[in-house]
């Protein structure tokens, strides 16, 4: 459950992130292929070599859909729903990578704001991610 | 047998050439417990857990923290056998501790991220895949002997 203080957090820090959402997005992409390197298997059809043209739009892509949820977190089914659609129909990734998923955009959030991604910080961030993610797959089944 | 390439056995030596054990082990335990509150079911006896800021200051959570950080070194030691260097350790979480092994890899999360939160853009991707590919071998192992 997200806190009123901690869904103002979240929103706060996804909206400073919308002006470097390529770099983000990018950045967890790259080393969510690095470090589970079977999630590479959906990427078959892109370039996904470092900052690579593909890598810099689909980032930016994710990252905007996640700071666009954060606005609103008690509106995620409504403002989720037609990625809902597109995951469970077309893209069919198996929910799991969005928990490896989760932990890269952490880890890359880690390293971009080094000592300010605080515990409590962490834990709203992990929290949101987790929310997202599940609603994400709720149309598979 | 798990096989680490020359890279990851270069990679994995200098984060603990490097590791300030008395910072990162206290912070990576308070951590999990503050992210992962479920996890201070294992610490009823380690005093004030009330609050993040409790927890953060707590000087028997920072000194716990600290030993398990110093349980990885025999992993560094035993890089080619860590299995068995884990089996005593394993079987201590398991019949005495109780402690379910999913917390092994929630802990070894946190470390990673207290870590990249410590060096940013130097904890780079191939750091962590192959940091996180030692601490998954660690965290098997850890599990090993549970029945």
């Amino acid at each position: 459950m997200l806190s009123k203080r901690e869904k103002e957090l979240i929103s706060n820090i996804w909206e400073r992130l919308t002006p470097v959402a390529e770099d983000i997005g990018a950045e967890a992409l790259l080393r969510m292929f690095t470090t589970f390197p079977g999630t590479k298997t959906y990427f078959s059809h892109l370039d996904i070599s470092p900052r690579s043209p593909h890598m810099l739009s689909h980032g930016k892509k994710i990252v905007l859909a996640i700071a666009e949820g954060a606005k609103d977190i008690s509106q995620l089914t409504v403002t989720l729903g037609p990625l809902q659609t597109l995951h469970a129909y077309q893209l069919r990734i198996d929910p799991t990578n969005f928990k490896l998923f989760s932990h890269c955009m952490l880890v890359t959030l880690a390293c971009f704001m080094g000592e300010n991604f605080t515990p409590v910080v962490h834990a709203a961030m992990d929290k949101y991610l987790s929310a997202f993610a599940a609603v994400l797959a709720e149309k598979y089944r | 047998m798990v096989e680490w390439t020359d890279q990851e056995r270069t990679l994995i030596a200098n984060i603990f050439a490097n590791l300030d054990y008395e910072d990162i082990g206290s912070k990576a335990l308070a951590r999990c417990l503050i992210v992962y509150p479920w996890t201070q079911r294992y610490f009823g006896g380690f005093g004030n857990l009330y609050n993040a800021d409790a927890i953060m200051n707590n000087p028997m959570i920072s000194a716990h923290g600290v030993k398990i950080l110093h349980g990885l070194d025999r992993a560094v030691k035993n890089m080619d056998d860590i299995k068995n260097a884990y089996a005593t350790l394993s079987e201590l979480h398991s019949e005495k501790l109780h402690v379910d092994p999913d917390n092994f890899r929630l802990l070894s999360d946190c470390l990673s991220i207290v870590i990249a939160s410590k060096m940013g853009y130097d904890f780079t991707p191939d750091l962590q895949a192959a940091w996180q590919k030692f601490l998954t071998v660690v965290v098997f192992a850890l599990g090993r002997q549970y029945h």
